[in-house]
């Protein structure tokens, strides 16, 4: 009899969670995959007959609707600057706090990481204030030392640039706990082995510390990859996408499609497009850790 | 590492006057938003700016209370925090049951829910809202809460934790006659006390912070969130920036006080499980 109770008990433990995240989290994919051949809309919503399949229409309509060009073109702009300088500075700070031999570089760690953990509307709202052109502190700092205002948010180039500092400042906590632990994970051994050796600090961190640290550096572009993919609070709240859709985002685009003009059919294409470019990148990355292992 | 030498003393000296110059640069957004809280409409609009408010006033606070709905918007919050607590106990009895138990198709199914961690929020967005319209949902705070009521990362955490549990120590409390119900109750949960400290300040963080499905789900002032609250603040006092600012301290404040409370166990926590 306890056999029998056994058994049915891990199912009793797992029902509740399995049965929401299937609903809310692996049904929506069929759903969404199912409306995006379709033009479900308002009308759609009211009435199932208004639906009508529409085969891969809708997406060769998003792949040729300019703001989607646009909003792809912004992201590669958020990728190819983003990313690097994530990289290069929650790297930086990481080897600066780990080098640091007094107990109070921990506390840096707490102030570094601080911005990940609050709130991307409040943050959102504090940074357009501070990009005011005639209030901010920013222009003011700038005027202070004589330099001329600078339009954050106001031009469409300027303004991605503003709303990559933004997300850098937010950015750099989580990945620099990354490299951090990655650092720790390296044998004493080794740098003991080079000092033996004679190697400088700065050739041990060169020859043994950046080398070793290939894989957190792989990890750490690819999870910021995808999140600057799916960047969404901070245009809708700062700028709307705008100027002249100049900060506007892939993840921005569906949900104005979605919600704004009720083109459900439509914006589930787009969020296809971009549910396959993240399975892509994770797939790359996959391969990738299988090859580091290997050797 | 390095011998400390003279000159090593003082690079250490120049790393700490680097972080310290890097660490008020980070810090700089919040002291000021602090500051312009306390300040008058009028002197945010002051040329040239004052750093210290001249005149500290709680003005900008209570028109929040007063004039604005962030009492609602506070108790919804507060309300879905609350049931992402009931949710950390799903999650907890999920992770419970991946650990100790055998079962047809478990491997299966625990990579199923892996698998859901890397659905992003956008694509699911629009079925469901579309399946919650359906069932009548949209606009109710049970619609808003079901979206992100359990999570993966969570079920994964617990199960990584649990799994350490002893299978002598509840086999023993099975001979005792405890129902398997009241083994997870009263000898799992307690042992487990470390990772549900750290599951609950993050479950806390995420419900106080909680904004895509309000924004989406709600079309009624009634049941916003303090995030969809201040972003609408925002388009609708645009030009306030003394209540955007005490709207905006009024949610950072808490989860940043909860943090450097904390911030050991949450640091920790994410350098186990961040890199793997």
């Amino acid at each position: 009899m306890k056999g029998i109770l056994n058994n049915k008990t891990p199912y009793f433990f797992i029902a509740p969670t399995l049965i929401l995240l299937t609903m809310f989290s692996l049904l929506p994919i069929v759903i969404a995959l199912v409306i995006s051949f379709t033009d479900m809309d308002l009308a759609g919503l009211a009435d199932v007959s208004n639906i009508s399949f529409v085969g891969m229409q809708n997406y060769l309509d998003v792949l040729t609707d300019p703001l989607f060009v646009q909003a792809i073109t912004n992201t590669l702009y958020y990728v190819i600057i983003g990313v690097p300088s994530v990289i290069a500075l929650s790297l930086a700070i990481a080897l600066l706090i780990n080098f640091g031999r007094s107990r109070i570089f921990t506390t840096f760690r707490v102030i570094y990481y601080l911005p990940s953990v609050t709130n991307v509307v409040a943050v959102a709202v504090v940074w357009t204030y501070l990009y005011n052109p005639s209030l901010g502190l920013f222009n003011y700092v700038l005027n202070l030392v004589h330099l001329p205002d600078v339009q954050w948010l106001q031009h469409p180039i300027i303004a991605k640039i503003s709303l990559i500092i933004l997300a850098l400042w937010r950015a750099i906590g989580l990945n620099m706990l990354i490299f951090i632990a990655a650092i720790k994970g390296i044998p004493r051994s080794y740098y003991e082995a080079a000092q033996i050796d004679g190697a400088s600090s700065w050739q041990q961190m060169r020859t043994i510390t950046l080398p070793l640290l290939r894989y957190a550096i792989f990890f750490v572009s690819i999870t910021t990859m995808i999140g600057w993919i799916q960047f969404f609070e901070e245009p809708l709240i700062m700028t709307k996408g705008g100027p002249l859709n100049g900060t506007m985002s892939v993840a921005l685009f569906i949900y104005n499609n979605g919600f704004q003009y009720s083109k459900f059919g439509y914006a589930a294409a787009g969020s296809f497009i971009l549910f396959i470019s993240i399975i892509v990148i994770t797939l790359i990355q996959f391969k990738f850790q299988n090859k580091e292992t290997d050797v | 590492m390095a011998p400390k030498t003279k000159s090593g003393t003082a690079l250490q000296w120049l790393l700490g006057i680097l972080l310290t110059g890097g660490g008020v640069v980070m810090m700089l957004p919040f002291a000021w938003m602090i500051m312009s809280a306390f300040k008058t409409e009028s002197e945010v609009k002051q040329l040239p700016p004052t750093l210290w408010p001249k005149n500290i006033t709680f003005e900008n606070f209570s028109n929040l209370f007063v004039n604005m709905h962030f009492g609602t918007y506070l108790s919804n919050t507060l309300l879905i925090v609350f049931f992402s607590f009931i949710g950390l106990f799903l999650n907890a009895m999920a992770g419970y049951a991946f650990a100790k138990f055998k079962f047809k198709g478990k491997d299966k199914l625990f990579y199923l829910v892996l698998a859901t961690m890397m659905i992003p929020g956008q694509v699911t967005m629009i079925p469901v809202y579309l399946l919650l319209n359906e069932m009548h949902l949209t606009n109710t705070m049970v619609g808003i809460v079901l979206p992100g009521f359990v999570g993966a990362f969570g079920i994964f955490l617990f199960r990584q934790f649990m799994s350490t549990i002893p299978d002598e120590l509840l086999e023993a409390t099975r001979l005792d006659g405890a129902s398997e119900v009241r083994t997870f109750f009263q000898i799992v949960l307690p042992i487990s006390k470390a990772i549900l400290a750290i599951q609950g300040i993050l479950t806390f963080i995420g419900g106080w912070n909680s904004f895509l499905w309000p924004l989406i789900i709600a079309n009624d002032e009634k049941l916003y969130t303090l995030s969809v609250g201040l972003a609408l603040l925002k388009g609708e006092h645009g030009s306030n920036y003394a209540l955007q600012m005490a709207g905006s301290t009024f949610m950072v404040l808490p989860v940043v006080i909860v943090f450097i409370f904390f911030q050991k166990q949450i640091i920790e926590n994410y350098s186990i499980s961040g890199i793997k």
